[in-house]
């Protein structure tokens, strides 16, 4: 126990210490804040100092009376067409709207030309805005008045969803914020048994190719070896990953403190104090103001992020744990990275399968078939079980998982333990499934 | 006591046995010769002393008890192919490798001084091991290899990599361990380095031990009672009874070189007295084999007469 311990002690500093692990610790999370800031900041900018394209307009039908609006100046030309080409083409103009004498109720023909290929944003607009046009002929031809358009054109239904508990307890619920914090949850742990099991990988190589695991298999049992090194890199996979919610969570409070925004929880903190101050300014308060904000804030506040966070931690490492123990296995069976790469493969396939049913069944019908399998197999409810466990999952199905990864890492670390010890000591041999195999059946 | 006995220790694999009935018999305190050519089972049988594989059949009795995991710190293992982390420091290594070895932190601590100072490498604490020289690698390996202060030292082929100079300075660190108490395995294919260190040796070939003994012994009982004398003229007969003329070769000024075998219980002093008599006796002396000799001819596999024909010849 006490040579694991050293063990585990050795991996996690020898990590720990290098320049290139405190450069990712605090630069990662500062670039994604840094690009999505910069990203929304010269959004900001461009629509602010965003000047109204010019557009030439050649209206043969007479009917399309568009005006100039934030977008667009609408400049009317004169055809015939061939001419107004001409014309535009020594401009610096936007695009040239070229709408031939047609039928109002059913326009065909018309045509947009443009210096060079345009966003479909810009071109979208203006079709739209051609679109308006002829609905409002049709509204017009049927006898629509112009007030009942503009009311038809504002419907904005207010649709909320509530879960009834069995207990009777009334739950509102935002499905599209339960579905981007399953989609974020599910990837973040697929991204840490990746990029972790690839360490363990890597360390066993560099064990290996560099002899000392001989010297070291002397003073301690290779599954020890395994075993800690497995520990050790995960604890440096949580110290990375605490240390990044941490600095992420510092630096957005600090931005958005700086726009003059809120983080949600402390949105959602102050809402229900606000609510349990005065009641009765919460019953004055109209449905209309208490509107989508603070039904936002509000479901936010009943998601049980405590329960989530216990859940994610155990899928966290559960997951690693038996994706490293075959990590572990790969690089023992190997001589370089190159070589690794065939039985790599293999190992990433359930943890992809996983990753891809996240995106396509969980997080769109998290209470579906497919969702509850990929939440219940091993290899692959890691990733799927985080991505729907904001989707409040019967309690049986969540103990059924957990049992079955518990079972299922000690089942893959005793089968890699089995590979590992004789891989370790075996140099250019010739590996192949067969080989795999005959290792694992080798005796004491 | 005993060091070490292995007692019919067998190894198979799935195609062949790698170690058949091996039994040896390592005295304490000695320095003791493993040999073999390659693919004899040497490295296995290192691997099973050093608990890294494990044996299919067999007894193995290290100072008297049966050989357990906890005997893992009383053996200092310097593997043929010799391997530290790259990126780790020195200092940091040896201690490591030390304290997996069952000393605590500061015993290593200690123990590292004296050995960085006998090896006058003190400021070598901070570097690392890829920006050393191989033969600084070594050195650093051999520290890690008896810093502990084991019992049984176990060397595969030590001297490989090193250049003249530290291979003086290892072997006297060696001699210095074995007055020190220590038992020393020797794996090597360096005849050489049998000859002047080794105190026993056993021969395995083939899976299979075929020699063991001794070295003194073992080299009187491939003696072969076979003489080489220079001696001036040669119109004369060696007594037929006692001598049998196995080879003579012309030298210069009727000087001839004869090797003679004699019968069994002639003593050297006999052979010289026999000698004055019928010749002008230049030189003699008792040809005794070399383990370089011995070795090949065994490895080779010849009878019993082949080779003693082949040790009278070498």
């Amino acid at each position: 126990m006490n040579k694991i311990w050293l063990i585990i002690q050795r991996e996690f500093l020898s990590r720990v210490q290098k320049k290139s692990f405190l450069i990712a610790t605090i630069l990662v999370p500062l670039i994604f804040p840094a690009i999505i800031g910069g990203a929304v900041y010269i959004m900001i900018k461009e629509a602010e100092t965003a000047q109204p394209d010019r557009l030439q307009v050649l209206d043969e039908s007479g009917r399309f009376k568009l005006e100039s609006n934030k977008r667009f100046i609408v400049v009317p030309v004169t055809g015939p067409i061939e001419n107004a080409k001409k014309v535009y083409s020594e401009t610096e103009d936007f695009g040239l709207l070229y709408i031939p004498s047609t039928d109002v109720n059913d326009p065909k023909g018309i045509t947009i030309y443009t210096k060079e290929s345009q966003s479909v944003e810009k071109i979208g607009r203006i079709e739209t805005m051609l679109n308006d046009i002829v609905k409002d002929a049709k509204m017009e031809r049927y006898n629509v008045d112009k007030e009942t358009l503009k009311d038809i054109r504002n419907t904005n239904i207010d649709f909320s969803q509530i879960n009834l508990s069995a207990t009777g307890e009334e739950k509102s619920s935002n499905t599209m914020i339960l579905y981007g914090l399953g989609m974020t949850l599910g990837i973040l742990i697929y991204m840490f048994v990746l990029i972790y099991g690839i360490q363990i990988m890597q360390g066993v190589i560099d064990e290996k190719t560099s002899k000392i695991v001989e010297v070291i298999v002397s003073s301690v049992k290779p599954f020890q070896l395994m075993l800690g090194k497995i520990i050790g890199i995960a604890s440096v996979g949580l110290l990375q990953f605490t240390i990044w919610i941490i600095l992420i969570s510092v630096v957005s409070t600090t931005v958005l403190g700086y726009f003059g925004l809120k983080m949600p929880q402390q949105q959602a903190m102050e809402q229900v104090a606000e609510q349990m101050q005065d009641e009765d300014a919460k019953e004055a308060m109209s449905e209309q103001t208490k509107a989508p904000a603070a039904q936002f804030v509000n479901s936010l506040s009943q998601i049980p992020f405590t329960k989530i966070a216990l859940v994610f931690l155990f899928y966290f490492l559960g997951g690693y744990l038996l994706y490293g123990a075959l990590f572990a296995a790969v690089g023992s069976a190997v001589d370089s990275q190159q070589e690794a790469q065939q039985f790599q493969f293999p190992v990433t396939i359930p943890l992809l399968i996983g990753y891809m049913g996240l995106f396509m069944f969980v997080v769109r019908d998290p209470h579906g078939p497919v969702s509850f399998w990929l939440s219940v197999i091993p290899f692959t409810s890691p990733v799927a079980m985080v991505g729907r466990i904001a989707f409040d999952v019967p309690g049986w199905q969540l103990a059924l998982s957990m049992l079955l990864l518990v079972g299922g890492f000690l089942l893959t670390t005793w089968i890699a333990g089995r590979i590992y010890r004789v891989g370790i000591l075996m140099t250019g041999t010739k590996v192949s499934y067969k080989v795999l195999a005959k290792w694992f059946m080798l005796k004491g | 006591m005993n060091a070490l006995i292995t007692q019919d220790v067998t190894k198979r694999y799935a195609n062949h046995t790698a170690l058949d009935q091996v039994s040896i018999t390592i005295p304490e305190k000695t320095i003791y010769g493993l040999l073999g050519p390659n693919g004899a089972g040497k490295t296995t049988l290192i691997r099973i002393i050093n608990q890294i594989i494990n044996k299919d059949e067999g007894k193995i009795e290290i100072f008297g008890e049966p050989l357990q995991e906890k005997h893992v710190g009383m053996i200092g293992y310097l593997p043929e192919e010799r391997g530290l982390y790259k990126k780790m420091k020195v200092g940091e290594q040896l201690l490591y490798l030390a304290q997996l070895k069952g000393l605590s932190r500061k015993q290593a601590m200690e123990r590292l001084k004296v050995w960085l100072e006998k090896f006058e490498i003190k400021d070598w604490w901070g570097k690392k091991v890829e920006d050393l020289s191989k033969g600084m690698a070594q050195k650093v390996q051999f520290i890690s290899t008896v810093m502990h202060e084991p019992r049984l030292i176990i060397l595969d082929e030590p001297f490989s990599g090193f250049d003249p100079v530290n291979a003086q300075l290892i072997t006297e660190k060696i001699l210095e361990l074995k007055e020190n108490g220590s038992t020393i395995i020797f794996s090597t294919h360096r005849m050489e380095t049998v000859e002047s260190l080794c105190d026993h040796i056993a021969l395995i070939n083939k899976s299979k031990k075929i020699l063991e003994g001794p070295k003194k012994q073992v080299k009187a009982q491939y003696k072969s009672n076979t003489f080489l004398v220079e001696h001036r003229g040669n119109n004369f007969m060696f007594p037929a009874d006692r001598y049998e003329l196995i080879k003579q070769e012309p030298l210069e000024e009727n000087l001839f070189s004869s090797t003679l075998k004699t019968r069994e219980g002639i003593k050297g002093n006999q052979v010289i007295r026999d000698l004055i008599d019928i010749t002008e006796v230049h030189s003699f002396q008792e040809k005794v084999p070399s383990m370089a000799d011995i070795f090949i001819s065994l490895v080779k596999g010849e009878g019993d007469e082949a080779l003693k024909k082949h040790l009278q010849e070498a």
